[in-house]
């Protein structure tokens, strides 16, 4: 399947990234071929809707799953709609994304059943 | 005529100033109060008026009809705050980021959303003892914008025209400020001669001065602090038109709800004096 | 690491004061290289006028976009001004133009305009800036005035604090916040480990205490409570005293009301630095020691 990790980075081989919506970068695996590629995270400099644009860029990039440290309300009602599964990534050991790719294939990683926090606000008037 | 009171710093008294200079006109001409600080509203403790009317504000927001909706996107490709997501076969509406624009509604060629009234806050009227005709608006605990319901606060008429309307500024210099002073004929801008007091004046003074309003100046707790205030008004040609002493017992006074004029009645000419220049100068 | 952010509900109560002040404390303990402090306030950021800063870094902030019309392949229809909701656009002079400052950024018009002759331009609404203050490194950030407080630019500097601190192994974030209890106010309170609100006894403060209370509790952020400027209106403070133990929130201590703070603004200090032995300097110490103490015992 295709999993999305959030990354800092431009590799596979590069940090994983705990925040979802403003990730600097989404790295799109097929976790049977191992093929991937980056993007930039869009939602990055958005004044808001962080949650909800880094979502749907994920869901239009094939993502069937996302690997993040945290999934906020937004992003986590997006991610639900569109059936993606969500995994939750611990932020705080320097992980690389094929780690948490490894992780993920594992089945060692939790889902999340609901948003892991309250949103952010970072909305504009 | 529309006077506003702003700051820049809070605190500095323009709820104080805003209520004693409404009381004040309100013995000649007709006045209507707006409270404009929907997000922490004061005036109503001043002026004490008897609140009959309340009307629930917001903004407009999309309610999807998902028997029409095809799932093009389009919403979702206009919104510029994401406030609406199109995902697999489910159209999700965000209503926090939703700025009421209508641009969604316009753009579906299915003619799928309809818009309904997200509910953010409280308009709030009525008369006070002295007849003022007083409103406020009160934002919604939690909820993050306070500009949607200051504009339907302002647009809030009534069947009489009143003479003198005072608008009450929330402290600041973004948005919610700007909102507030568009539209006034005259901006009062209340101070403190200290250095915060100074550096917000003038982020305020630069909103006034951009939006062609005149302005005046009072420096409220005169005498603490130093004069750089008042330096800066006389550079920038802000007219003071008035001072008011740094006294403990008229801090006592307002902080228990009594009005600065009922505290200290000494200021009555100086309230009089200054609302005659605003309307001079708003006439000239 | 902890955080910390100090709130008010009703301007001018205090809290840029006290947080000046906290940063000098916390300078002198055993947390002295140890923390970060950030002036969430960005539409009237003052922290830094009592910190002394010397600038290290600063950046541009881009914030929302407005609309400009191109005159010249404009059809003169009016379809933008119908659609505007927010009195952004004028007919003058023969010519539709755009308001910048009433412009939301909505695009509304853009997408409405038969000529496409409409388009966003992204503006830069503030500036970014970390500097080396008297006490510790110092986010703070400047809103250009009439710009559109999203919260945006408070999260930036509250990001770059605390990812400093991480870095460096800091144990605290000090955070100057924003009046009311709107979206900066929201956005100041993601995050933190501690509130502290400190109020002032007066009918307004006690009133917009409560508000600004609530909205803590409502994103489930511990709060506790000061009140400054406690003996203008005892009857005041006893009320908030006694609502805080009704509904078990702790109050931390009362500070006097006392000119000094205002002397020591005008020299550009924090008032425990500038007089240790003032009154407000005396409570604001045992406030901060009682602050200090909940922060660190909370569990991360």
């Amino acid at each position: 399947m295709k999993l999305a990790i959030s990354i800092s980075g431009k590799k596979l081989s590069s940090p994983f990234d705990a925040r979802f919506g403003r990730a600097a970068a989404f790295c799109i695996v097929d976790t049977e071929t191992g093929e991937w590629e980056v993007f930039e995270n869009p939602a990055l400099s958005a004044s808001g809707g962080a949650g909800v644009q880094a979502s749907q860029f994920v869901v239009e990039h094939g993502a069937e799953a996302v690997a993040s440290g945290a999934f906020g309300p937004n992003a986590f009602d997006t991610l639900d709609a569109a059936n993606v599964e969500m995994y939750l990534a611990p932020g705080n050991k320097a992980h690389t994304a094929a780690e948490v790719l490894e992780m993920v294939k594992a089945g060692r990683l939790p889902k999340a059943e609901a948003a892991t926090h309250k949103g952010h606000h970072g909305g504009s008037h | 005529m529309q006077i506003v009171i702003a700051s820049g710093k809070g605190g500095t008294g323009k709820t104080t100033v805003a209520t004693s200079l409404a009381s004040i006109a309100a013995e000649q001409d007709t006045v209507r109060f707006l409270d404009c600080d929907v997000e922490a509203p004061n005036a109503g403790l001043f002026l004490n008026p008897r609140l009959d009317t309340h009307k629930e504000v917001g903004v407009l927001i999309p309610q999807i009809d998902n028997e029409a909706c095809t799932y093009c996107g389009k919403c979702a490709e206009v919104c510029q705050f994401h406030a609406i997501a199109v995902v697999g076969k489910k159209t999700l509406v965000f209503p926090e980021l939703c700025h009421g624009c209508g641009s969604c509604t316009l753009v579906c060629p299915e003619n799928a959303i309809s818009e309904h009234l997200n509910v953010m806050g409280i308009l709030e009227g009525g008369s006070t003892p002295e007849q003022i005709d007083f409103a406020q608006g009160v934002m919604n605990v939690g909820e993050p914008m306070a500009v949607p319901i200051i504009r339907e606060l302002k647009k809030r008429g009534s069947t009489s025209s009143p003479e003198i309307e005072i608008w009450d500024a929330p402290p600041g210099a973004s948005c919610p400020v700007v909102e507030t002073i568009r539209g006034a004929d005259f901006a009062l801008l209340v101070t403190e001669p200290t250095p915060f007091g100074l550096h917000d004046l003038k982020q305020v003074a630069e909103i006034v001065n951009e939006l062609g309003i005149p302005a005046g100046v009072v420096i409220n707790r005169d005498g603490i602090g130093n004069n750089a205030v008042g330096a800066y008004c006389e550079e920038s040609g802000l007219p003071i038109l008035m001072r008011i002493p740094m006294e403990r017992r008229i801090a006592e006074a307002i902080a228990s709800g009594k009005l600065l004029l009922d505290a200290a009645p000494e200021y009555r000419p100086s309230f009089e004096t200054m609302l005659k220049t605003i309307v001079a100068e708003v006439n000239a | 690491m902890r955080q910390l952010v100090v709130l008010s509900g009703k301007g001018g109560t205090g809290k840029t004061c006290v947080t000046a002040a906290f940063a000098h404390l916390a300078s002198k303990g055993e947390y002295a290289d140890k923390f970060i402090v950030a002036d969430a306030d960005v539409d009237a950021a003052n922290l830094g006028l009592v910190l002394q800063p010397q600038l290290l870094e600063e950046q541009e902030f881009k914030g929302g976009q407005v609309a400009v019309i191109d005159q010249d392949t404009c059809a003169f229809c009016g379809e933008c001004q119908d659609v505007c909701r927010f009195d952004a656009i004028d007919y003058t002079d023969g010519l539709y133009v755009v308001d910048p400052i009433a412009c939301d950024g909505c695009a509304a018009c853009v997408y409405q305009c038969s000529t496409e002759s409409i388009a966003m331009h992204e503006q830069v609404v503030g500036k970014f800036y970390l500097s080396q203050g008297r006490y510790s490194p110092l986010y703070h950030a400047n809103l250009y005035p009439g710009q559109d407080n999203s919260g945006k630019l408070v999260t930036l500097v509250k990001q770059r604090a605390r990812l400093q601190a991480l870095d460096e192994n800091r144990k605290l974030v000090i955070v100057d916040g924003p009046p009311g209890i709107g979206c900066p106010v929201i956005s100041a309170t993601s995050g933190a480990d501690l509130v502290l609100i400190v109020a002032e006894p007066t009918v307004s403060g006690v009133h917009d205490m409560h508000r600004v209370l609530q909205t803590v509790q409502h994103f489930g952020v511990r709060a506790m409570v000061c009140i400054n400027k406690a003996d203008v209106y005892p009857t005041g403070a006893d009320e908030i005293e006694s609502f805080c133990r009704d509904n078990g929130i702790q109050t931390v201590g009362r500070i006097p009301f006392d000119l000094t703070v205002a002397s020591a603004m005008v020299e550009g200090e924090p008032v425990t630095a500038f007089q240790p032995d003032a009154p407000a300097s005396v409570a604001i110490s045992l406030v901060w020691e009682r602050v200090l103490e909940s922060l660190l015992k909370e569990k991360a």
